[in-house]
């Protein structure tokens, strides 16, 4: 007869795992994470912008963390969420690029193969019920063929010609329905990606003003250097708010 | 000394007496009623002569849209108007309460409201019931001060703002405003902006929909456009219409007879037995 709680309380197992030890053994809740990400398709290729924060709990604690990163020849990859699963599922991809250069039969996995296999992947792992904690974006150009999708923690997936991950669905997605079309330039896509962004600066509060930019098209992926955004605070009515209205907050 | 309890006189507030045998109901499966909620986009913005709110007029009961079209722009004195979203009967009840409240303060005192005042009215009786009225309002209006505009939380707290949104399609309003506000914004560019941040609302979320309902305040004069923008258009009706046959078919005509009762006496021993 136990009094209070006893250790196996504390322990979270999987079925048919180690018995016995002393932590949980999946995914419950992510620790370090990134925030929202926007991704959108013009005239030459893909562009996604993301900030370069991650933070642990409340606390911002990295600022140069790069989330959105280049996959074999073809695609990028962008993730928001925990930063230590986007790391595994870069391994992962990691290996499997590998695999297929050691064919080195001319052909290499484009943006549309990589996406089915982290369909895959995301979904395998949600039915374990040990997700890895993220949302994916997949962007890429192969034979002139653009292709832009995304994948959630539990696997649901879908290709789309702009996307948002975490509160960018929120904020982000109405601007882009609104002002996407098919033939921006590159300048009118980078203008838009800001908007998302700056609103995204002001109404999220684990985002941080240092904006990565990367562009990929037929020709390769470009890395833009990492840059503020202006943001506006002289409204006049933020200089007083409640004049007129003594007393007031 | 008698040990009898003093009869207390009823204090205000909720009663909570009943929340435990809720509980213990619906342990058992009895589920509480639901309540019908304005799942609702509201926002409001403050331009060059006074103030715009907006509004979108779908009211769900859950998942379903129980009024296409109501109305949630309430009107709280000639020169102040609310918009609110939440539970329905919260919202309504409570700008209700306050505009009898403002009324009987205008005859107190023979002057036109103020703004400040129906915040103040307001958010002292959502902090007195803690959070429990579920009603989250945007507040604005026209007074000798000036133009303002607020917005109320269901717990009590105010903002005092230049552009706000509320309810569940907030967000991709507030989207709309940040990247498009500027000061300063003259009375048609006012109204542009609010119908596309509401319509940002309808399209983007799904517990906002139907029309778009605006309400212009300047100093003394208020227009209240009902409807202003429908972008939702009933566009398919039949054009041969719905025919209904006049009166039921009559399938069958057959009389068949109904057997004759029989009653069966019997020997009056037989109940004993």
């Amino acid at each position: 007869m136990m009094y209070g709680k006893g250790l196996k309380d504390y322990v979270e197992q999987v079925p048919g795992s180690r018995s016995g030890s002393l932590f949980s053994e999946r995914t419950l809740y992510p620790y370090v994470t990134g925030t929202a990400l926007v991704a959108l398709v013009y005239r030459d290729g893909i562009l996604m912008a993301a900030d370069m924060g991650a933070s642990y709990g409340s606390t911002l604690r990295y600022k140069t963390i790069e989330r959105i990163k280049p996959v074999g020849k073809h695609s990028l990859l962008g993730a928001s969420g925990e930063i230590s699963d986007f790391q595994e599922i870069l391994r992962y991809l990691d290996e499997l690029i590998l695999y297929d250069n050691m064919w080195d039969d001319g052909n290499s996995l484009g943006p549309k193969e990589v996406h089915n296999y982290l369909t895959q992947l995301m979904y395998n792992r949600r039915n374990k019920f040990n997700p890895l904690w993220n949302s994916l974006v997949l962007g890429g150009v192969k034979n002139g063929q653009k292709y832009l999708g995304m994948v959630s923690m539990i696997g649901v997936s879908f290709k789309e010609n702009h996307v948002a991950t975490g509160f960018g669905d929120h904020l982000a997605r109405p601007i882009l329905r609104d002002e996407w079309n098919e033939n921006l330039s590159f300048e009118d896509a980078v203008k838009l990606l800001e908007k998302c962004m700056r609103i995204l600066l002001y109404r999220d509060r684990s985002a941080v003003n240092k904006i990565q930019i990367v562009k990929i098209t037929e020709e390769g992926t470009t890395n833009f250097p990492p840059y503020s955004l202006k943001t506006f605070w002289g409204f006049e009515s933020y200089e007083n708010p409640t004049a007129g209205e003594e007393g007031l907050w | 000394m008698s040990k009898e309890m003093v009869d207390l006189p009823p204090k205000g507030g909720f009663s909570f007496d009943l929340c435990r045998r809720n509980d213990m109901l619906a342990k058992k499966g009895a589920k509480p009623p639901s309540f019908r909620k304005t799942g609702t986009t509201i926002v409001g913005l403050i331009f060059q002569d006074g103030v715009i709110l907006g509004a979108d007029t779908r009211a769900t009961e859950g998942p379903i849209v129980c009024d296409k079209n109501c109305e949630k722009i309430h009107y709280m004195a000639p020169n102040i108007y609310c918009c609110g979203a939440g539970t329905a009967a919260d919202t309504e009840a409570v700008t209700d309460m306050v505009s009898s409240q403002l009324q009987l303060h205008r005859y107190h005192t023979g002057r036109e409201s103020r703004v400040v005042t129906a915040l103040t009215l307001l958010k002292r009786h959502l902090f007195n019931y803690q959070g429990h009225v579920q009603a989250a309002l945007v507040l604005g209006g026209v007074d000798f001060t000036g133009p303002h505009l607020h917005t109320i939380y269901p717990h009590g707290s105010t903002d005092t703002l230049p552009f706000a949104t509320m309810g569940s399609g907030s967000l991709a309003a507030m989207s709309v405003f940040e990247s498009k506000f500027r000061e300063g914004l003259t009375r048609d560019e006012g109204i542009q902006l609010v119908a596309e941040a509401i319509c940002s609302g309808i399209f983007n979320d799904l517990g906002s929909g139907s029309n778009v309902d605006i309400c212009v305040i300047t100093k003394g004069h208020k227009e209240y456009l009902r409807n202003h923008l429908l972008p939702n258009p009933r566009t398919y009706v039949s054009e041969k219409g719905y025919p209904f046959p006049k009166k039921t078919e009559v399938l069958l005509t057959k009389i068949t007879p109904l057997k004759q009762k029989v009653e069966i006496i019997e020997a009056g021993d037989a109940m004993e037995e």
